[in-house]
């Protein structure tokens, strides 16, 4: 077991380091004078020279590529040139907003996709399964963005006046504000210490804020505003864990010892939850761990159709404002999320599966 | 006593030509009913594309002011369904600079389908030559070339082409490209899979045997093999190249204003979703069912043609 956490531990670093070389060497392939690039045509050439040599662009390759190792590993970016603010400060601010569309997204998509998966597999080839594999198929077609849109149509305008209206943009209601737990429990933190960056992390995560600090208005009202674009983030996803879970179910339900099972007089319900679902449950963990990668890919998307402050639409905007160290810092901490996601994803199999604790 | 035997009716050549592999193969596709429906949609919209000039009432940026009374994206209008003689029949509606946007879904679909089949075009040629290469030479060659694989496959790839078509600059010339590259570890995993499963097997020994060279070796015996899971992975890919490169152009990053590109449509006029709904709705519902088509035939293929690619 310790072996194959290691082995695999150890596989991840060639990767990463693979990314950082990626995004390095992206950074460095853009066509024509990069000072121009970024501070526009119109930069002149003392102005060239300066941000050359602050970005440290008038070394040598390799020295870049170490000073860059050095600075991302010291948790470096760089500033941003529209902000003139550290990177890694503006992706501090906003992940909590995306780690938490993301996270309710993916949780929807579990708690709806698997349940859909298994059912269809147990009544394969009924009116149920059609359904679902109708609705998966048509899901998983689907612009996350045209969803996105729709939804706010319907839940904003058509059903404007019923209980039903939702908000279509922003995160949270004019006159209303998230006031951080630390700042409601009075613990007297200084601003801009370490402990206060800190918490104001976990803070910017409204549902998670407004729980721990017991503001059961803006919980209602963060809620409101997260449900279209996580429902609209969630479909891919879902559509996906549904065809997975319907296929591993039924490859599961086809194996000798569910016939067994099923001879020795369990009840149906006990076979398919205990037997059969268990066992078909590792390759859907697979597949919800590279749904991450979706989810921050959809968060582009749905970020910047729902006016959500999140890294999803920061890298957009930083890509039409050609903000570079925006660009790449976001990329490598997306990449590297991804990476750790997919290794856990990986180590848990240990949890899941004796075969692997016993190799 | 006797035996009498009967010939059978077929004589061999008539049995060979029944159960050759094709047809086999296409007896087993026809009763995918997926694969039915996905071939179906798929070849409505490739006829929609070629025959779109004749289909389209106008030119997909022709600008209607000054030839029609007609307003700014005005709502559809069929006469047959009630809409009143007097008013100017446009079945989709008119869009923000008053272009006919029948029109212009008509015309994305050729667009839509020519992003499809290059990027994955371009993906299988570069992914077959990477991953033929790994996998018929290994060492270190395999090694490098499956790392670097690794490593791009390692980013979310929607979101690696927008940060490549970032660097590179936007416009559909660069998406395509991006979206591309970020396709290719795909298809040089699937053929070095079947590279290796094949590569030690007794009829490609007896082709070196035979003299025959490296090339033709790997040509003429290995990769046949990998057509049948590259035509599952490359329609399958064909659905997902275009939904990413609807994405970015939405975003603005992919085909420009005035292209007619069903991504570009819905990102032109997304601000209006409140008040002209149909600009958003139809070129989505076009991408919706282009890349339903291709998700469906692909997974009727995979059923068909290589049913271990299920999992």
């Amino acid at each position: 077991m310790t072996q194959y956490a290691i082995r695999r531990i150890l596989y991840s670093i060639p990767v990463i380091f693979g990314i950082l070389v990626v995004t390095f060497i992206m950074a460095r392939a853009i066509p024509g004078d990069p000072c121009k690039a970024m501070l526009g045509e119109k930069a002149s050439a003392e102005v060239c020279e300066r941000f050359n040599r602050e970005q440290g662009l008038d070394k040598p390759i390799p020295v870049q590529f170490g000073v860059y190792m050095k600075n991302i590993f010291s948790g470096d970016f760089g500033d941003s040139i529209r902000y003139s603010r550290p990177v890694a400060k503006i992706l501090l601010e906003r992940l909590p907003t995306t780690i938490e569309l993301g996270l309710i997204a993916l949780i929807l998509a579990i708690m709806v996709g698997i349940p859909a998966g298994v059912i269809a597999a147990v009544r394969r080839n009924t009116a149920v399964d059609v359904g679902v594999m109708i609705a998966a198929n048509t899901g998983v077609s689907m612009p996350v963005y045209w969803l996105g849109l729709l939804l706010a149509y319907l839940f904003a305008l058509v059903l404007k006046d019923t209980p039903f209206w939702l908000p279509p943009s922003g995160r949270i209601s004019a006159g209303l504000s998230a006031t951080p737990f630390f700042e409601v429990f009075q613990w007297g933190i200084v601003e801009g210490s370490g402990i206060y960056n800190f918490l104001e992390f976990f803070a910017n995560m409204y549902i998670f804020n407004s729980i721990i600090s017991g503001n059961w208005e803006v919980l209602g009202d963060v809620i409101k505003h997260l449900i279209l674009p996580a429902v609209a983030l969630s479909t891919i996803p879902l559509a996906i864990i549904a065809r997975m879970t319907r296929s591993s179910m039924l490859e599961v339900l086809r194996q000798d010892y569910i016939r067994t099972a099923r001879a020795k007089g369990l009840f149906e319900r006990f076979v398919i939850l205990k037997h059969a679902f268990r066992n078909a449950l590792l390759p859907v963990i697979t597949i919800i761990g590279l749904q991450v990668g979706t989810l921050f890919a959809g968060a582009v998307l749905t970020e910047t159709i729902f006016g959500f402050a999140g890294v999803g639409r920061m890298l957009f905007e930083a890509i039409t404002a050609r903000d570079f160290p925006i660009v790449q810092g976001f990329t490598v901490v997306i990449a590297v999320g991804y990476v750790a996601v997919n290794l856990l994803v990986d180590l848990s199999y240990v949890f899941i599966d004796p075969r692997i604790r016993l190799d | 006593m006797t035996t009498k035997i009967e010939l059978l009716p077929n004589d061999s050549a008539t049995d060979y030509r029944t159960n050759s592999l094709f047809r086999l193969t296409m007896r087993r596709i026809v009763r995918q009913r997926s694969a039915i429906i996905g071939g179906t949609i798929l070849l409505f919209l490739v006829l929609v594309a070629i025959f779109a000039p004749a289909i389209a009432p106008f030119d997909p940026n022709f600008v209607l002011i000054g030839h029609e009374d007609i307003k700014r994206r005005s709502d559809p209008c069929i006469h047959l369904l009630g809409c009143p003689e007097d008013q100017p029949q446009h079945i989709l509606g008119t869009d923000g600079n008053v272009r006919d946007v029948f029109s212009r879904v008509v015309f994305g679909t050729r667009i839509s389908l020519m992003i499809g089949f290059t990027t994955v075009g371009f993906a299988i040629l570069v992914g077959t030559l990477l991953g033929s290469l790994g996998g018929f030479l290994g060492g270190w060659i395999d090694n490098l070339i499956m790392r670097i694989m690794d490593v791009l496959l390692a980013f979310p790839s929607l979101l690696l082409a927008i940060a490549i078509v970032a660097v590179l600059g936007h416009g559909l010339q660069n998406a395509l490209l991006a979206i591309g590259i970020v396709s290719i570890p795909v298809y040089a995993r699937v053929v070095r899979a079947s590279v290796l499963s094949v590569k030690e097997q007794e009829f490609v020994s007896a082709s070196r045997a035979l003299g025959g060279s490296p090339m033709h070796v790997l040509f003429r015996r290995i990769l046949p093999n990998a057509i049948p899971p590259l035509i599952v992975q490359g329609t399958l890919g064909i659905a997902t190249a275009i939904l990413d490169a609807a994405a970015l152009s939405f975003l603005g990053l992919g085909a420009q204003p005035p292209t007619a590109e069903w991504g570009t449509m819905l990102g032109t006029e997304r601000n209006q979703v409140f008040t002209a709904p149909h600009l958003v709705f139809y070129p989505g519902l076009a991408i919706m069912i282009t890349v339903l088509a291709f998700n469906l035939l692909g997974d009727g293929l995979r059923d068909a043609i290589d049913p271990r690619l299920k999992n």
